[in-house]
């Protein structure tokens, strides 16, 4: 492989791995503060597609890149709020209506559950749209781009990869420094002694679902601006990478699944790269299970009970 | 055995925060024929109790008594299926434990309870959680150092990397962090060297003698009646004798059951 290869597909992989990485934070912090396994996580990147969708296409009538760089980034901006918080909403509701009442059931009955709210929200967007892949429209012009040597590398390459990386970074910030961050993790960590400080863990689970379902609504944009296409079942492959990529990391851990998300990136990508595209899956997935044998609790994972 | 009445015990030293809508004469808190279950399992059978502003009062009983759950309906972590629960006068037998925060009660748990994977200052910007006034939290910090100074010393440590002792420090810095009217302490002494336990009973009388009330459950009861003013008695969720603490540790059934002769 030269150099100029090499570089292509690093930037192909940090852009797959932004992708991943941003759902995968969403699997990590509910399963962090309820230890839920939510299923319909992918699903909610999928629908986060369609609305970008919606707006884009429908609503503002876009069709094909911006030129002009002011109109292009107040449309990017408004396509990413409203995605961002409508997904975030509808991650709240499912919370609030399908996870909420189970929350003191045994373990089973809420991820059976989230395996039904996946069907549902694939249900709703099936009827909605119909079972056919739609075309979204690409702002940025996907042809576009630089020269790094003898690389060539697309604007929209360093935008997924700019907008993955602001937004985690965020997160991070939000989760240690803020004192609603604070709640969230204290929740994770003994919610009943959270209650004694004084945190209403209803709250701080809405918004954990809120930030969570909010990244896989930029994830959705981003499907569209990338791959300029979505259908009704891109959530569960999108979804069970990205449940790796937090397995990966060590679930429950943030940075552990930023981390897993560019690592799934460059296993397929450079699976791809080396003959095996056909076999990226497996290789993926037979990785996966060699963490698990051999370091359960993922690459940054720590050791669950903590009280002495 | 019978449900005996608290005795009176004139107050000791009174809380300085009169800020509250408190009516005058209630006393801070006051349990009513408290019942609580598990499930099906009744844990509280009738528990009648009062703690009034300034006092420590300790809890006592052997485990399964009801101890601990009693202080989880106190807390708001578990609700009564009867009974009421006063807090000032006022009815918070249903209020939820991150209501009570605000309205003064904290609480060191059984077990510590502390943040593990948290710093010791966030464990105590936790305890502070429920508050916005935040000069006056400046002042608890200064304050919760001087009483643990190793705190201070371990501020920006992981808190699970504390030892036992520090960690009950911690758990109970964390709870005055919520300036709290009654702070509610469950088995402060458990699992800590003797000299320790010393140490924590020391600092559990400077806290009250600065104005907390002080509500506390524990095996330990020889030092626990030595620092409260009144003590109850719990055997299997009923409240079997309630008296001042010096009557108790000379009663002879507290003393064989209890007191190790």
């Amino acid at each position: 492989m030269d150099v100029g290869t090499l570089t292509q597909q690093l930037v192909n992989a940090l852009t797959l791995g932004a992708i991943y990485a941003l759902i995968a934070l969403g699997y990590t912090m509910v399963y962090g503060i309820i230890e839920l396994i939510n299923f319909a996580h992918g699903d909610v990147f999928m629908v986060g597609s369609f609305v970008s969708l919606w707006l884009l296409a429908d609503f503002f009538g876009l069709r094909g890149p911006i030129n002009n760089p002011a109109e292009l980034v107040g449309v990017l901006v408004v396509a990413f709020v409203f995605s961002m918080v409508v997904m975030g909403l509808v991650g709240v509701v499912i919370e609030r209506f399908a996870y909420r009442p189970l929350r003191n059931a045994p373990r089973l009955a809420p991820l059976i559950t989230a395996i039904g709210v996946s069907f549902i929200l694939q249900n709703i967007i099936q009827i909605w749209r119909g079972p056919a892949q739609l075309n979204s429209p690409q702002l940025i012009n996907v042809q576009a781009g630089f020269r790094v040597g003898s690389a060539e590398v697309h604007w929209i390459s360093v935008f997924v990869i700019a907008i993955a990386v602001g937004l985690i970074i965020g997160l991070h910030l939000f989760i240690s420094r803020t004192r609603m961050g604070r709640a969230m993790r204290s929740t994770a960590l003994d919610r009943e002694a959270a209650q004694l400080m004084g945190v209403d863990i209803n709250t701080t689970i809405a918004v954990t679902f809120f930030i969570g379902s909010a990244l896989a609504g930029a994830a959705g944009v981003v499907q569209g601006l990338y791959y300029g296409y979505t259908f009704f079942t891109i959530g569960f492959q999108g979804g069970l990478k990205a449940f790796t990529a937090a397995v990966l990391g060590g679930i429950g851990n943030t940075t552990g699944a930023a981390l897993g998300g560019f690592t799934i990136g460059f296993i397929e990508v450079f699976a791809s790269q080396a003959g095996y595209a056909n076999w990226s899956e497996a290789i993926v997935f037979s990785i996966l299970i060699l963490v698990l044998v051999f370091r359960p609790t993922g690459l940054l994972g720590q050791p669950t009970a903590e009280r002495g | 055995m019978r449900l005996l009445r608290a005795p009176a015990v004139k107050e000791a030293t009174p809380s300085s925060d009169t800020s509250a809508p408190a009516l005058v004469d209630a006393p801070l808190l006051r349990l009513d024929d408290v019942h609580a279950a598990y499930g099906r399992i009744e844990a509280l059978q009738g528990i009648s109790l009062e703690v009034r502003r300034g006092e420590i009062v300790a809890m006592l009983g052997g485990n399964g008594a009801g101890k601990s759950t009693t202080l989880k309906t106190i807390s708001g972590l578990m609700h009564p299926h009867t009974g009421r629960i006063e807090l000032e006068g006022h009815d918070v037998t249903l209020v939820p434990a991150h209501r009570l925060v605000k309205l003064g009660i904290g609480q060191a748990p059984e077990g510590r309870r502390i943040f593990g994977r948290m710093t010791v200052l966030e464990n105590l910007q936790m305890g502070a959680y429920s508050r916005r006034d935040m000069a006056e939290i400046d002042a608890d910090y200064d304050r919760v150092f001087g009483l643990f100074p190793r705190l201070q010393e371990r501020r920006s440590q992981s808190a699970g990397t504390l030892s036992g002792g520090e960690q009950q420090m911690l758990a109970i810095g964390r709870a005055l962090m919520g300036r709290p009217k009654l702070l509610l302490l469950d088995e402060p002494s458990m699992g800590l060297a003797p000299v320790l336990v010393e140490q924590i009973f020391r600092i559990i009388r400077d806290i009250n003698a600065q104005g907390t009330t002080i509500l506390l459950v524990e095996q330990n009861a020889l030092m626990a009646l030595q620092v409260a003013g009144r003590g109850y008695i719990l055997q299997t969720g009923k409240i079997v004798l309630a008296d001042t603490a010096a009557a108790l540790a000379q009663n002879e059934q507290v003393k064989k059951a209890y007191l190790g002769g």
